[in-house]
């Protein structure tokens, strides 16, 4: 059975993220087990990591590294082990160098960039709704290059500076920013595959299957 | 602009049950919540708002167990509101499975309260609802407790202070035209948009699916919110996109 550690640090709809994960497990007909958590003795076991997150940068930083064990739980599962980890929105925010939400704050660094406001202009702040993904760069998880999909975003700050070696897709509003970023066993997204109908389930689907 | 528009039937709901009224009242059975939420998902709704209209007014909690029900069923994003009274209450909504809280009633009553929320959940979890009536000419009043209080508050100012303090997007709903069916308040809407950053979702009034575009050309929506013409099926969602999509509005593809 695949053990998945939907991490639990305080922030957001993780009920959201659970339905969806296990709606794919039942359609693939996959054994899973979905487990909110944050014990870090199931997080160092979990064949599969996912870090959502909702709200300010530091205040998510502070709620992870406040759970006992928990970041270096998943540092040693991710990291260290190479475990396929999935950041959702500031869960993929948090992959940055630093964030600059309400001050600066230190990010995990295991991808780079920086976390910033999204540039003002035309369209609204939040960047809330429906918007194209296009691949910049073939991954198993997102599919060929060119592919786009329309997923649901719900945002005001974007990575920037990322390696270009890590950019995976691309949106636009109000400027052209990186949705997705990936290295080796790491991904992040910038919207909510759990909230984007069956777009979003595929591509967790292809998490699910995915074995960097 | 890539950004779609975004088009979000409401489930209005009373004891459990969907309804839809007329001005504020005068409520039609529209059946259960977590079923009609299946349906749109199905149908491809941008997102679900659903709105415990009895909850504020009886000063009882939003029923949990029915939005549970009703997230169980959707994978798009759901906007729950009615009763919510302060921090607690929206981490419960959250809980129970809405990936939004709408206030409306404790915002008036407490504007301190949209920047608690905001800076708690994040500015994207919060929506504040503004039940607006019109007073003179372009003047329109705050009302809250599902429409019964009137509070002498300009409602273009109130949004823009909403905004301010941290709400993430502001639902503008005319009450002179809830369930009336002639279209959106468009200088109410555009009042609101043009002085804000935040996107501005239209409600009230809509009774065909060309009303819906004025709502975003004229009225400067980024979403458009509709009960009664989903519920009693005289329009579907893919009639509504191809309104939107003919009046050279941005939808999704579904």
């Amino acid at each position: 059975m695949m053990q998945i550690a939907l991490i639990d640090y305080g922030s957001g709809n993780l009920r959201s993220a659970e339905r969806a994960l296990l709606a794919v497990g039942a359609l693939a007909s996959k054994r899973v087990n979905v487990r909110i958590t944050d014990d870090p003795d199931f997080v160092r076991r979990a064949d599969k990591i996912i870090l959502p997150g909702q709200g300010a940068f530091g205040e998510c930083m502070a709620g992870f590294h406040a759970r006992d064990g928990l970041c270096a739980a998943v540092t040693e599962a991710a990291i260290s082990r190479g475990a396929p980890f999935l950041g959702i929105c500031v869960g993929m925010q948090l992959l940055a160098t630093r964030g600059e939400e309400n001050g600066s704050h230190q990010g995990l660094g295991w991808i780079g960039g920086v976390c910033r406001p999204l540039l003002p202009g035309a369209g609204p702040v939040p960047h809330m709704g429906w918007n194209l993904v296009q691949s910049t760069s073939a991954h198993p998880v997102l599919g060929p290059l060119g592919a786009s999909a329309y997923m649901y975003f719900a945002h005001s700050y974007v990575i920037s500076e990322a390696p270009e070696a890590a950019i995976i897709a691309q949106t636009t509003h109000n400027e052209r920013f990186t949705s997705v970023i990936a290295r080796d066993n790491l991904i992040g997204v910038q919207f909510h595959p759990e909230k984007s109908q069956a777009a979003g389930l595929a591509l967790l689907a292809r998490f699910l299957d995915w074995q960097p | 602009m890539s950004l779609t528009v975004r088009i979000i039937p409401c489930l209005d709901v009373k004891d459990g049950r969907v309804v839809k009224g007329v001005q504020f009242g005068a409520l039609r059975d529209a059946g259960d919540p977590a079923e009609q939420a299946a349906f749109y998902d199905a149908q491809g709704a941008d997102e679900l708002c659903f709105l415990d209209i009895s909850a504020s007014l009886e000063r009882r909690g939003t029923l949990l167990d029915a939005v549970a029900r009703t997230a169980e069923r959707c994978f798009t994003p759901l906007t729950v509101g009615g009763g919510v009274r302060n921090v607690e209450d929206v981490q419960a909504l959250l809980r129970a499975g809405a990936d939004k809280a709408a206030i409306n009633t404790a915002a008036v009553l407490d504007p301190t309260l949209i920047a608690r929320i905001s800076g708690r959940f994040g500015a994207q979890c919060l929506v504040v609802a503004v039940d607006a009536k019109q007073t003179g000419p372009q003047k329109w009043e705050v009302f809250t407790h599902g429409g019964h209080k009137p509070t002498g508050l300009d409602a273009v100012a109130f949004a823009v202070d909403a905004a301010k303090l941290g709400a993430g997007e502001l639902l503008i709903t005319s009450m002179d035209r809830d369930g009336v069916k002639n279209g959106y308040d468009l200088g109410l809407l555009a009042a609101i948009s043009r002085q804000v950053a935040v996107p501005v979702i239209a409600s009230g009034g809509a009774g065909s699916v060309q009303d819906l575009a004025p709502a975003v050309l004229e009225g400067g929506a980024s979403a458009v919110l509709a009960a009664s013409i989903f519920h009693f099926g005289e329009a579907t969602l893919a009639q509504a996109r191809t309104a939107l999509a003919q009046a050279g509005i941005p939808v999704r593809p579904v």
